[in-house]
């Protein structure tokens, strides 16, 4: 009975939501612990904003751009061989023009958005979200980008580090619900592998596509904004 | 020195039919060859996290909640919308001033 009224109550709740971990469904201590992990990389990213914006005016359209992307990206939720939907998550490429910390900004104003509006994720969830998309996911795409650049091309690179950010934000929510819900008998591992079966599965032919369309973009600027890439390459010398 | 920029750019452009081409190729995919529900991989972790926790049980709710799955949409929609104006419109603004810039050098190299 009590199994049947939670099912009605879960059923009726929530309209089908692709994204991350749904609203309330932290235990408190965890969604406070992600807050508060998230909230530093929150503050960095915007000290970091200030000061792009501060020193060169000019790249306040690329960075623009750069959000946008995510909120694009998010809103698409596309089809997967799993069976189910999930969708990108597009913080790689900011991740590359700015620098990791950024995107914990702009990736950040999405998930609000998609929280607020769109009962997506959820306000008590937002650290742990926060945490995987903002954070995790720009922070692997910036290490694989400078890992992969001295090997070999930058394409290829640039291709690399979303597609693996992306995939790596899921595998970070798998665990991040996993330390939550630790099962019965397995633990931790058991509870991992049932939730990397649904969202990382689902999310490998999805970071492919990401990867592609982040290369789309990449071409793009190369094609058009030269001046503003430059401008970029110094500000990595800089810091 | 004229031809080589422009070797590129046709090079290049073929690369991005390619690549918009790929991802589509991937979405359409799974709807061809494989049958599921098609729901929300978010849904599933919910329904397993009440299968290792049964008693599990929301704690907060959303503040606000799109009226009906038509709502919702329209909601994405406007999402996708906003974003792909602002990455068309920069895209597009970089594009009007290299080729504006491209136009000026040939005019002045006459």
């Amino acid at each position: 009975m009590a199994g049947l009224s939670g099912y009605i109550v879960l059923g009726s709740a929530t309209p089908a939501a692709a994204m991350h971990i749904s609203e309330g469904f932290l235990p408190v201590q965890w969604a406070a612990f992600w807050w508060m992990v998230a909230l530093p990389f929150f503050a960095v990213g915007l000290r970091s904003i200030t000061r792009i914006t501060k020193e060169h005016p000019e790249l306040k359209l690329l960075l623009a751009l750069a959000g946008a992307f995510t909120f694009v990206l998010s809103a698409l939720k596309i089809p997967s061989v799993t069976g189910s939907c999930s969708h990108p998550t597009g913080t790689g490429l900011g991740a590359i023009l700015f620098g990791p910390s950024v995107m914990a900004v702009l990736g950040a104003l999405v998930l609000l958005f998609q929280t607020l509006l769109l009962a997506h994720g959820g306000l008590t969830t937002l650290g742990a979200n926060m945490f995987s998309m903002a954070i995790v996911g720009p922070f692997a795409a910036y290490f694989i980008y400078q890992l992969l650049l001295r090997t070999g091309s930058q394409r290829a690179a640039i291709f690399c580090a979303a597609a693996l950010a992306d995939l790596l934000t899921y595998v970070t929510t798998s665990i991040q619900l996993a330390l939550a819900f630790p099962a019965a008998s397995g633990g931790f591992m058991a509870s991992f592998l049932k939730f990397a079966g649904i969202f990382a599965i689902t999310q490998v032919p999805l970071a492919i596509s990401e990867g592609l369309l982040t290369l789309l973009v990449w071409n793009w600027l190369h094609s058009y904004g030269k001046p503003e890439l430059e401008t970029l390459k110094l500000l990595r010398q800089e810091s | 020195m004229n031809q080589k920029p422009t070797k590129n750019y046709q090079s290049t452009s073929r690369q991005n039919w390619l690549l918009a081409g790929a991802v589509i190729v991937l979405a359409a995919f799974p709807l061809v060859f494989v049958r599921g529900e098609y729901g929300g991989s978010d849904d599933q972790a919910k329904k397993t996290i009440t299968e290792i926790k049964p008693g599990y049980k929301p704690w907060f709710n959303h503040l606000f909640e799109p009226a009906s799955g038509e709502i919702s949409s329209l909601l994405f929609a406007s999402q996708a919308a906003m974003g792909a104006g602002v990455v068309g419109y920069v895209i597009g603004l970089y594009k009007g001033r290299s080729q504006s810039r491209q136009q000026s050098d040939n005019k002045s190299s006459e």
